[in-house]
Order: structure tokens, then C-alpha cells, then sequence
């Protein structure tokens, strides 16, 4: 074999045979990720396990990914040309984010050989779907301010503390988290991260409703859960590099070069139903002030795309910092979006009658929870900081916890140690 | 912008730049507010020659783009003049020199040579447009015998007391007809309107039975429809450039300012309620960037998701550069109000622009359109 890099195009021919003979049409639940219980949940999450093996089989896996780990070795271009062709299939939505990104992004970026080849491989394989455990009861936005703890305890660590609305730990397998290694030194400086099994004595799983009803979202209870010092990420005490990378990661979101699914998805059970074909059943589409709304939803679409492409090409070349851009007008123009459903849909995305539910009641939801597009995945507020001062580079604000102990910073009573 | 530029591309948009800053700084144009014309004729025939009016024209016709891909050159040069506020009918001279080219027609070379040398002006009367029912056209062209006879009014109409050239568009049994009359045709009235824009001049152009022969048509009788839905694409695109080039300037004197501006003993820059401003300011001015990039890209490469990803830009930097501008008065406090102060030149230019060749309404009516049309189809 030669060690020239397949051509783009030769291997977007390839990709769309294999796609067309291998896989069928996209699943309402690829889109939504939202299914009506667990027990449709759970044969989704098996659906997207075998999928994941299926490409894996197929030769298309971790495309981005070296190929010692199981992957192919090849360009984020080459990932791009798999997206496009994958529009309009089914995929394995499940491991999109946040298992390929930012879990196995960071694991590439910081796992020793060992921990990448036991676990790479495996995520490729649809083995293992990992979630991130950064936020915590005490605070998401401070991320360096968390007080779930790890001690040394010989050739093991032990783990307190509590984690929290880590989306789909119920039925994952592992996951990335951060934790504190050190109280006497300045935030920063006394984190670690560790590779955790969700299935380990010590840890509860409890599972948090949220207002539209649907609970994928957990909070993890850890006590005295003991990890080998094998699954310690990176020096002790110097999380925070990881971390860093990590939520660049992050922000990164289904833009990251590592992630496999179809391009123009838009991931929002709000675009269940096309604005057009919202504005068809309440009876607006002729209407004009309508059709600017259904203009202008497809318009901030069109943007949200080009914005992403032209990030995504920053982000390899100046500012890394540039994906905070795309992160706050993500969220903003989601809120946009879902705001211009719900006008279109009329009263009957308020209140409705049984015959009507499954027509209406989910864009009503869906606005309801509309600000989840700017505060999952680190809030829009933090990244409006970001532009201002790492890419603007204005003055930052002023913090109460420079050179202070961590002990001794000042915490809300959520983050108080006991 | 961008673009991965050719050197080519870059020294077109470099001789560009050093040409406006020379030509048309911002304090001689505040100075020539009350001027007739808004820039002198040597301006536009020295800028011709610099191949401002020659991407978008086929090299048969004497035409040249630099990368090949004319409305991508043509967006830098735009770009260009947005940032410096320069004046001159950029989106109108090239588009008619487009559809002249398009068109084939032997007998408009000479119109045509005289548009790209900048020694005759053109201008649009788009009196039916891509987005209006066809009762709202305000221009119609019949056929009379072997004439044609124009009747109607248009306006805002860009430099239309210059014009040498207007190409109209209007409504025909069946379709949509364009011409090329001349300027000096008998029935043809130009009333100057006063604007917003220092430099830039706007008339009101009226044909009142207008007859001409037939060979002034640019393309089929009744069959201009999707030439001209073309050329406002066209135009789309380098207005939205333009736009985009009037947002940089304003946000970066804007930041300028926030640094050097100190209240209660702290630069404004220092305030998060002003930061987080700022930050949403850079997100509608990379969106803007990248809209636009991509429109041109579309449109180059004659792409399928070209018409409406012209439609998402000419409607989001429409309406996103009028509100960055004016944000950007609002950070500046009483100052960014003044005629001394350079911003308003950037708040004009974007605010026309929201305007011409469609407003964001227009464009989002069209791209529901085009949506419906697509769905409809599936
Ligand atoms: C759908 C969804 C999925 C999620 N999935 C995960 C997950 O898988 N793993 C995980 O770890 N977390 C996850 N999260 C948690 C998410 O990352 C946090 O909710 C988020 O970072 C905000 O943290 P918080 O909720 O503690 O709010 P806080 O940090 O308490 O913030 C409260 C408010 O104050 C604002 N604020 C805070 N600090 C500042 C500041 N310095 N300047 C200006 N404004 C400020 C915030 O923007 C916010 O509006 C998820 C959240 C959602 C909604």
C-alpha cells in the first residue's frame, strides 16, 4: 500500500457507494435525539451502537483519528466530504457530541498510548459512549471552580463530590471528568482529570426532569469511588491545560473535525416540522408577514452554516478563541429560530386538544426550552467574555479568586465544603 | 473577507484601496456634501481603468477577471468601497455591463465599451423585480409594431442624472423585458432626489410613452425573467460586500474608541454590559463575512444553493449592518451623532444598502418562496 493520502473527491465517490448501499434515510430520533420514553431511548442507543460498528466495519470510522487507534488518518476535508454525503442518512447521533467530541478529541489529545488504545478504539468500535463531567451543583460557567475531589490513596484515587446535568450518564459507559487535587494553590493549579466508569461502586446516577418532561439529563453522586492512578489524564495538579483544551473542544461542538454527522442537520427538535410546513397547519403560509418569517428562519440557517465553515477554517489557521464566535451566534440565532416556530404555529403551540398534540405540542416545548441553546455547552454570557477578551483583548473582569487559595476563595453555599 | 486571494486578486483589491484613501478621503467628501454629481467623471473613468467594471464581463466582450471568478473579484473591490465609504454606481455600472455581455447582442458593444472605460454611466430602473406579484411593477415595455413604448417611473435610481445608459426592466404580456435605452431618449425624465448618503446621488427616472426600436432589447422580449433575477443577484452580492466593508470600519472605530474613551476612571472597554456588546457585534460582523463569502462563492461556481444563499445575505447583512452601525453610534455616545465624526458615513452607506435591490423583507419573501417551492417538490 502506499502512503500517499487518498485524493478528497476519490474517497467521497467511495463514501457515497458505501452510504447508499449501507446506510437508510435519517430517523426523527437522529434529529431530535429525544425519544418518547426510555424504552424507545434505549433501542436508539442500540440502534446507534450497531451503526457506529457498522461504519466501523465499513472502513469509515474515526476518519480524523490515527489510524494505530483505529481510525483512517485522514484530513478534516475528507471528514467534510463524509458529512455531505451523509446528509439525508441515518447515523449514529448518539456519539456525535459528546463522546467523539470533546471526549475522544481531548483523549487524542492527552491519553497516554496506553489509555488511548484501550479506549479509542473501542468509542470507533461503538463500545464505548462517554459523557463530559465538568458541571456541578455549585456552578457550571466557573468551571475551575469545582469541588469534587480526588485523593491519593496508594496506586488508586478517591472520589467525593457531585456532578451534574451530564446528558444521557444513565445509559453511557464513561466519563471525562475534573475533579480537585489541590486546595492550598490558586484554583487553577489544583485540578486533575480522570478517566471514570459510570458503572463503578460509588457512583449513583439519579436523573434530573426537565420542563418539557424529558430526563436525559443526570446528576452523579460520588462516594469513596476508587480510580487507578492508570486513569489519571495528564500530571497531577495540571488539569487545567486539559481542561482549557477541553472546552475549545467543546466549543468546537459538531464543527470539530472528529465528528461524523450529516451536514445541514440542524439539531433541534424545534425543526421537527419545516416553518413551512408549521405555517401550512396553522393556516399563515399565505399570509406575508408569515413568509418573512419563514424567509427569515431559512436566512439565519444559511448563516449559521457559512459562519460555521468560515470558523471552522480560523480555528486551523489564527485565533482558536474564534470558536466562542460561533458559539454565541449559534445560540442566538437557535433562539431566534425557535421563537419564529412558535409565532408561526399560532395559538395552537400553546394549547391544544388531544387530536392536535402530536401536530403542535412540541414546538410549544420547544420554546419553552428555547434557552437551552445558550447554556448548554458553556453559556452564551461566557462566550460574549471570550470575544471581548481574548479576541478583542478588552480588560478582563475582575475575579475574586487571583492568587487566593482555592480554600479560601469565596463560595455561594452550594460549593462550601462541609 | 477571507477568500484564499490570488496575488492577482490581492494587488486588485490593494490598488483599489490606495486609490479610494487617495481619491475620496472621508474629509474631502464631507466637504463636497452639496456637490451635483457626488464624485468627479475622472474618478470613475481613472477607477474604470483600475477594472472596476470588467469582472463580470466574458473576455470576448473585452472583459477580465483577475481570478476567473468575476463577482468573487468584484466583491473584494466592493468590499473596498464600503470601507471607505467611496461613492460611484459600482452595483449598476456591472450589472448592465453584465447583461450586455450575457446577451450577446453584437449591436450594445458600443454601450458596452463605453460602460466598462467608465466614460458613460448606467443605470438600473428595475421597474419589475424578482419578489413583486406582477401587478406591483411600476414599469411596462409593449410591443408596438416594430417599436417598443416604455411607460412607468422607478425609483431610487443610482447617479440617474449621470446615467449615459439606462437598462430597464419592465413588465410585458407574458414576462419580463429588459432594454438599454440612452439617457437623452425623448420622454425620458430624471427629477433629482435628495438621500441620506453624503456622496452618493439618486434620482427618480420616468418614461412617459417612450418609443424606441426594438433592437434596444437585451435579451427576448418577455423572456428576461431569469436575466434579471441574475443581475439582482449580482448586485446582491456586491451591495452585501460593500455592506460588510462599511461594518468593519464602523466596528473597528468602534473598538478604537471603547480603548481610548474613560469614564468613572475606567476605559469603556473595561465594562462587561459594553464587552458583551462588543462580542455581539464581532459575531454579526464574522456572520456578515461569511454570508457574504459564501454568496459570492455560490454564485461564481454557479452553485444550486446559490440564488438562496444571495437571498440570506442581501436580508442578514440588510438588516444586521444597520444594527451594528447603529450600536456603534450608541457606544459612542453625543459624538457618534456629529457630522464631524466619520461614523455616520459607514450608517449611511449601510442603511441605503438595506434598501437597494431588495429590502430584507423582499429577500426573505423570496426565499420562502423558493423554500415552499422546494418543498413542494419533495
Ligand atoms: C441541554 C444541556 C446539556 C448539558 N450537558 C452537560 C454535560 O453533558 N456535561 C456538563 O458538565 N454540563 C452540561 N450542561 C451544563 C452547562 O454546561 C451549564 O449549565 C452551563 O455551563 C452554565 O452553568 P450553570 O448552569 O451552573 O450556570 P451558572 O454558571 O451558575 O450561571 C448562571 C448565569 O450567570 C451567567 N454568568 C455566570 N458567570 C458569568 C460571568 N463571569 N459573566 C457574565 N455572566 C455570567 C451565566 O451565563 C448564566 O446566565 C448542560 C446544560 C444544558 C442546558
Amino acid at each position: 500500500m502506499s502512503t500517499e493520502i487518498e485524493p478528497v473527491e476519490e474517497f467521497r465517490l467511495r463514501a457515497r457507494e458505501w452510504i447508499k448501499s449501507n446506510l437508510g434515510p435519517t430517523q426523527p430520533f437522529d434529529r431530535t435525539q429525544h425519544c418518547k420514553d426510555d424504552e424507545e431511548e434505549l433501542v436508539a442507543v442500540a440502534r446507534d451502537r450497531a451503526l457506529q460498528r457498522k461504519i466501523f466495519d465499513g472502513g469509515f470510522a474515526g476518519i480524523c483519528m490515527p489510524k494505530e487507534y483505529g481510525g483512517l488518518g485522514l484530513t478534516p476535508e475528507h471528514n467534510r466530504a463524509f458529512n455531505e454525503e451523509l446528509a439525508g442518512h441515518e447515523y449514529p447521533s448518539r456519539f456525535a457530541v459528546p463522546t467523539f467530541n470533546p471526549c475522544a478529541s481531548t483523549i487524542l489529545e492527552f491519553c497516554t498510548a496506553e489509555q488511548k488504545a484501550a479506549h479509542l478504539r473501542a468509542i470507533l468500535k461503538g463500545e464505548e459512549v462517554w459523557v463530559q463531567l465538568l458541571s456541578e451543583p455549585g456552578g457550571g460557567s466557573d468551571v475551575a471552580g469545582i469541588t469534587t475531589s480526588a485523593v491519593r490513596d496508594g496506586d488508586h484515587w478517591v472520589l467525593n463530590g457531585s456532578k451534574v446535568w451530564t446528558s444521557r450518564a444513565w445509559w453511557a459507559d464513561w466519563g471525562l471528568i475534573l475533579a480537585r487535587t489541590n486546595w492550598d494553590v490558586p484554583k487553577h493549579a489544583g485540578m486533575t482529570v480522570f478517566l471514570v466508569p459510570l458503572r463503578a461502586p460509588g457512583v449513583e446516577i439519579q436523573r434530573i426532569i426537565r420542563l418539557n418532561g424529558e430526563s436525559e439529563a443526570c446528576q452523579e453522586f460520588f462516594t469513596d469511588v476508587r480510580i487507578p492512578d492508570s486513569d489519571r489524564v495528564g500530571e497531577i495538579d495540571a488539569g487545567w491545560t486539559i481542561g482549557t483544551r477541553w472546552m475549545f473542544h467543546e466549543r468546537m461542538g459538531h464543527n470539530s473535525p472528529y465528528v461524523t454527522y450529516p451536514s445541514g442537520m440542524t439539531l433541534s427538535a424545534a425543526q421537527e416540522d419545516s416553518p413551512v410546513a408549521i405555517a401550512r397547519k396553522s393556516g399563515k403560509i399565505d399570509d406575508p408577514a408569515a413568509r418573512e418569517l419563514i424567509g427569515e428562519h431559512r436566512e439565519l440557517g444559511i448563516v449559521t452554516r457559512a459562519l460555521q465553515g468560515r470558523i471552522a477554517e480560523a480555528a486551523t489557521k489564527a485565533n482558536k478563541d474564534m470558536s466562542a464566535v460561533d458559539r454565541l451566534f449559534r445560540g442566538v440565532a437557535s433562539v431566534r429560530r425557535s421563537t419564529i416556530a412558535f409565532d408561526l404555529a399560532g395559538a395552537g403551540a400553546s394549547v391544544w386538544d388531544e387530536e392536535e398534540e402530536a401536530a403542535t405540542d412540541a414546538i410549544g416545548m420547544n420554546f419553552l426550552m428555547r434557552q437551552i441553546s445558550c447554556i448548554g455547552g458553556g453559556t452564551t454570557e461566557i462566550s460574549r467574555n471570550v470575544v471581548a477578551e481574548r479576541i478583542l483583548g478588552m480588560p478582563r473582569e475582575a475575579s475574586g479568586d487571583k492568587g487566593v487559595a482555592f480554600r479560601d476563595v469565596p463560595k455561594g453555599p452550594s460549593r462550601s465544603q462541609g | 473577507m477571507w477568500h484564499e486571494l490570488t496575488s492577482d486578486q490581492q494587488l486588485l483589491r490593494d490598488t483599489t484601496a490606495r486609490f479610494l484613501a487617495d481619491r475620496v478621503p472621508l474629509d474631502r467628501q464631507r466637504k463636497n456634501k452639496d456637490s451635483a454629481t457626488g464624485f468627479e467623471p475622472d474618478y470613475w473613468t481613472s477607477g474604470a481603468e483600475l477594472g472596476w467594471i470588467m469582472p463580470l464581463v466574458s473576455e470576448e466582450n473585452g472583459g477580465l477577471s483577475v481570478s476567473g471568478r468575476g463577482i468573487v473579484d468584484l466583491s473584494l473591490i466592493a468590499y473596498e468601497f464600503g470601507r471607505h465609504s467611496a461613492p460611484g454606481p459600482l452595483a449598476d455600472c456591472n450589472v448592465v455591463a453584465s447583461a450586455l455581455s450575457d446577451s450577446g447582442d453584437e449591436g450594445h458593444a458600443a454601450a458596452l465599451e463605453e460602460i466598462m472605460t467608465g466614460s458613460a454611466i448606467a443605470a438600473c430602473c428595475l421597474g419589475a423585480a424578482p419578489w413583486q406579484e406582477p401587478g406591483e411593477s411600476t414599469i411596462s415595455i409593449a410591443r408596438d409594431g416594430d417599436d417598443l413604448v416604455i411607460q412607468g417611473s422607478i425609483k431610487p435610481v443610482e447617479s440617474a442624472a449621470q446615467a449615459g445608459y439606462f437598462l430597464v426592466t419592465g413588465r410585458s404580456e407574458g414576462g419580463v423585458t429588459q432594454a438599454l435605452v440612452p439617457a437623452s431618449t425623448a420622454g425620458i425624465t430624471v427629477k433629482n432626489l435628495k438621500a441620506i448618503d453624503v456622496s452618493r446621488k439618486f434620482g427618480a427616472v420616468s418614461f412617459d410613452n417612450v418609443r424606441v426600436p426594438a433592437s434596444v432589447l437585451v435579451g427576448q422580449f418577455g423572456g428576461a425573467a431569469d436575466a434579471v433575477a441574475m443581475q439582482v443577484r449580482r448586485a446582491a452580492v456586491i451591495l452585501s460586500a460593500e455592506s460588510v466593508g462599511a461594518m468593519e470600519s464602523a466596528f473597528a472605530m468602534t473598538v478604537d474608541w471603547a480603548f481610548d474613551r474613560y469614564t468613572f476612571g475606567r476605559a469603556l472597554a473595561s465594562y462587561q454590559a459594553l464587552k458583551h456588546r462588543f462580542a455581539d457585534l464581532k459575531s454579526w460582523l464574522e456572520a456578515s463575512h461569511a454570508v457574504c463569502d459564501s454568496a459570492a462563492d455560490a454564485l461564481a461556481d454557479g452553485l444550486p444553493r446559490a440564488a438562496e444563499t444571495v437571498c440570506a445575505a442581501k436580508s442578514y447583512i440588510g438588516e444586521q449592518g444597520v444594527e451594528l452601525a447603529q450600536d456603534c453610534v450608541q457606544i459612542h455616545g453625543g459624538i457618534g451623532v456629529t457630522y464631524e465624526h466619520d461614523l455616520h458615513f459607514f450608517l449611511r452607506r449601510v442603511t441605503l444598502n438595506r434598501l437597494l435591490y431588495g429590502t430584507p423583507g423582499d429577500h426573505r419573501r423570496w426565499l420562502a418562496q423558493m423554500q415552499i417551492e422546494k418543498e413542494l417538490a419533495a
